[in-house]
């Protein structure tokens, strides 16, 4: 799949209140990009914090970036910036797109769904911990605050150093059914933000959970873990256990045969599950790689 | 050195907004200037002159103020106009309404049969007066099957576009599951487009990207025709990108010797930072010149009433409709409040649901104790849901109002029946609470969402008429000399340019608005009627 061109190319919703660490977790996963193409679509470039060491150039109305990741805003004009990032040669790997402060990262995601051409992976929300409960409660922007965390496939709860036991216990109730990962400068590796590079890699044998890279302050906070599966399975119980019942699992990715014979593709984002029919380039045994949260997700789930 | 040339204009009556001097038939005009006004004696005694009597016949009175339109109200006349209404194009012929989607589609057709090519585009489209009949892209493939067509609504918050508009951009296919995309029983998008993310991929498809920028040189010179026809001498432009380019073009257009009107725009919070847009504010007030007027900031708090998103107080839409988007950050706007109110750089905010100005009115009062300003003006737009006690707090932080009184006419039914419900309908744009809150008050057409014409604006606030003929709570009625004030020293001093403009006497700008009626002699029901000739800007003569 990853070496058709036709694919829809795979994009990453960021969102979350202004001030939350939008840019910051951009910043993060640019760092990480290690050869991936990231393209970065940001509402406004007058709030881009790209780190200036980052930047390489800059052509018409797009900045160029270290190992040949690009940024573009798109200000009013989403469908037709996302139109022309995804025409660009080289063709990114992927798009992370930077809501606006006050949008509704589920309207985005409908108009992300408008364009065949796109895939949307995971809507990423951040949250300024320790303002979080005051801004939920306030009383002009509260909805807006709400839906945003509503809308979320991963909750990034960042900024969590700023609160004690008894402040992090009481956004509880705040925090939706969507898998929410404390950080502190939205330090989270990238796999775990974009997935898997490509469709899980058949392993030689049953591999052990190995900690997933990332920055240093994610540091064995997260690993993975990839495994051959016996055929056939039942794919959506095993998507509904894995998004639903599975605890850590934050994403997970496989390739699956049913009693039909047909082949699947499954992606886990939080509590979403998504299956689609293989991408016909998609060979090898069935098999599923999972990223959790290190000492909670403990293991096969599928087993 | 004997001084330049004084020209004194005779006027079958002078209607100079002075109250020292109500009223005068001559008025002295040097250098652009005003010399002097009052009885022919009087302003002969300002030395030798030439007496200019081709207004003995006629009426003036102060150039008119428009302190919420746009550019693109000229821009728009390019395409074929499908309003419900007769209108009058810039060069002043008078263009039918289509009053039934047929006759939108025998416009269209027109339209397409008079340029053989390209994509066909219409504007002014309101159909919700045709009742529940929607337009199709099946309706407009009448107008042609092969060419791209489309026909913006009056609102500007929706497009209606052809199959093969639809096709072009991409968007003719099943299985599409947006909000912005109605479905046909086929699968199909209907090629209703509702909202900017649906619109602005088709627009280019259209033709019709270049409408929204306020460069476009024709444009910016047709709205100069319409101002003339309006009686407008001087306008804003209220919400400009301003990159350079564009400010090139308008000072360039407005040095000629014959642009007919003084052009105030204002750079929009979008897509710069806080601390860019007054920073590129303070830049632009140092290249303003007499004929254009830089350096102001406008924000956009929500969206519209009747589109939904504008920010409603409880109980909210009377349809139960949710609640409307913030359209900029709450942190955004404060931190924008705070440089521009240390700047000296004037914000103007466009809130349409109360409980967008009751956030500004709190941004605006924390800003202020942070910094404080006298006599800062920062005006609130529309404003629409505003009620007296919100009104009674904008004056106390020193704000003032410009309240869209052309919706009572043109969507008050709609208010009524769907948005607001009647209640608060009957204190939408409250321009009598506005007055007895010590506001400064404006109203505005904020053209071309409704035309140009400051008159009718003035009419709207004074009967308060919907369009099926409904009275939106007469409480909220003002006099004619209190419209009258609102479209000249009212909307001047939003722009804190009373002291220049807004009135007829010494010293001030020679903008004259010229009447062959007076609108102070006829029935307040007919002053949407007064027959405007032209302008008089500083001191040119302008005939409509």
């Amino acid at each position: 799949m990853s070496g058709s061109p036709t694919a829809p190319l795979p994009c990453v919703l960021i969102g979350g209140w202004l001030g939350a660490g939008k840019t910051t977790l951009v910043n993060q996963l640019l760092r990480q990009a290690d050869g991936r193409r990231l393209a970065v679509l940001v509402n406004d470039f007058g709030e881009l914090g790209i780190d200036a060491d980052l930047v390489t150039g800059s052509s018409d109305d797009v900045l160029e970036l270290a190992g040949g990741c690009v940024c573009c805003s798109y200000g009013a004009d989403l469908v037709g910036t996302l139109r022309r990032v995804a025409a660009r040669t080289p063709r990114p790997d992927a798009l992370l797109i930077e809501t606006s402060g006050v949008a509704d990262p589920a309207a985005v995601a409908r108009t992300l769904r408008l364009l065949p051409e796109l895939a949307l992976d995971a809507t990423v929300v951040l949250a300024d911990a320790p303002r979080l409960a005051a801004l939920a409660a306030d009383r002009y922007v509260g909805d807006t605050v709400r839906a945003q965390l509503a809308a979320a496939d991963l909750l990034v709860l960042n900024k969590a150093d700023g609160l004690d036991a008894a402040a992090r216990a009481a956004l509880q109730p705040l925090l939706p059914a969507a898998r929410c990962i404390d950080t502190v400068q939205a330090a989270l590796p990238i796999d775990l933000v974009l997935g898997l590079q490509a469709e899980p890699a058949a392993p030689a044998s049953p591999a052990a959970a190995r900690p997933l890279r990332g920055p240093a302050a994610a540091a064995g906070r997260f690993v993975s873990r990839s495994a051959l599966l016996p055929a056939p399975q039942d794919p959506p119980a095993l998507a509904r256990r894995l998004a639903d019942g599975a605890p850590g699992v934050l994403r997970a990715k496989g390739l699956l045969t049913d009693t039909d014979g047909r082949r699947w593709l499954l992606q886990v984002v939080g509590r979403e599950a998504r299956l689609t029919p293989a991408p016909p380039g998609a060979r090898g045994p069935d098999r599923l790689a999972v990223i959790g949260v290190a000492g909670v997700y403990d293991g096969a789930p599928w087993a | 050195m004997s001084p330049a040339p004084t020209t004194v204009f005779a006027a079958r009556s002078i209607l100079t907004m002075n109250p020292a001097r109500p009223r005068a038939t001559h008025v002295a005009v040097r250098e652009g200037r005003i010399l002097g006004v009052g009885t022919r004696e009087e302003v002969a005694a300002w030395g030798p002159h030439t007496l200019d009597d081709r207004f003995a016949g006629h009426v003036l009175m102060p150039g008119l103020v428009e302190g919420h339109s746009h550019l693109m109200a000229g821009t728009l006349w390019r395409h074929a106009y499908c309003g419900f209404f007769d209108a009058t194009d810039p060069d002043g012929d008078r263009v039918s309404g289509s009053p039934s989607l047929e006759a939108v589609v025998q416009t269209l057709s027109q339209a397409a049969q008079a340029r053989p090519e390209g994509a066909i585009v219409g504007w002014g489209f309101d159909p919700i007066y045709f009742g529940a009949q929607r337009c199709t892209r099946q309706d407009l493939d009448r107008v042609s099957p092969t060419r791209p067509v489309g026909v913006l609504h009056a609102s500007g918050h929706i497009l209606n576009v052809n199959t093969a508009a639809l096709q072009a951009a991409g968007f003719l296919r099943t299985g599409i599951d947006h909000p912005a995309f109605p479905l046909g029983a086929d699968g199909l998008p209907t090629g209703e487009l509702k909202g900017p993310e649906a619109m602005l991929p088709v627009l280019d498809h259209v033709g019709l990207n270049r409408s929204f920028l306020s460069g476009d040189e024709w444009g910016i010179r047709a709205f100069g025709r319409l101002a003339v026809r309006a009686g407008v001498t001087t306008a804003t432009d209220l919400a400009a990108t301003l990159l350079d380019p564009e400010v090139d073009t308008l000072l360039r257009l407005t040095g000629e010797a014959d642009y007919p009107v003084r052009l105030v725009p204002l750079l929009r919070l979008i897509g710069i930072t806080p601390v860019q847009a007054v920073e590129r504010a303070v830049e632009l007030r140092t290249r303003s010149t007499e004929q254009l007027r830089l350096g102001r900031i406008k924000v956009v708090a929500d969206g519209s009433i009747q589109g939904f998103s504008a920010r409603l107080r409880w109980p909210g839409y009377f349809n139960g409709a949710p609640n409307g988007l913030w359209y900029t950050a709450p942190e955004a706007m404060r931190e924008c409040f705070e440089r521009a109110l240390d700047a000296g750089v004037p914000v103007h905010t466009h809130t349409n649901g109360d409980e967008a100005t009751a956030l500004v009115l709190d941004l605006l009062d924390a800003a202020l104790t942070r910094h404080p300003r006298r006599d800062h003006r920062f005006t609130l737009q529309h404003a629409q849901l505003a009620d007296r006690a919100q009104m009674r707090r904008l004056a106390a932080l020193g704000g003032a109002i410009n309240l869209f009184a052309n919706h009572l006419y043109y969507w008050g039914d709609q208010h009524v029946a769907v948005t607001v419900g009647p209640e608060r309908a009957a204190r939408m744009n409250a321009c009598r609470s506005a007055l007895d809150a010590g506001l400064t008050l404006a109203i505005h057409s904020d053209a071309p969402i409704t035309p140009l014409a400051p008159l009718f604006t003035a009419w709207c606030a004074v009967n308060r008429v919907s369009a099926s003929g409904r009275v939106l709570g007469e409480a909220e009625r003002i006099t004619v000399p209190e419209a009258l004030h609102a479209i000249t020293l009212g909307a001047a001093a939003t722009l804190h340019l009373d002291g220049e403009i807004g009135s007829i006497e010494c010293g001030k700008r020679a903008d004259f608005c010229v009447l062959a009626d007076d609108p102070l002699a006829v029935a307040p029901e007919a002053l949407k009627d007064v027959r405007v000739w032209g302008t008089v800007q500083g001191g040119r003569v302008f005939q409509a």
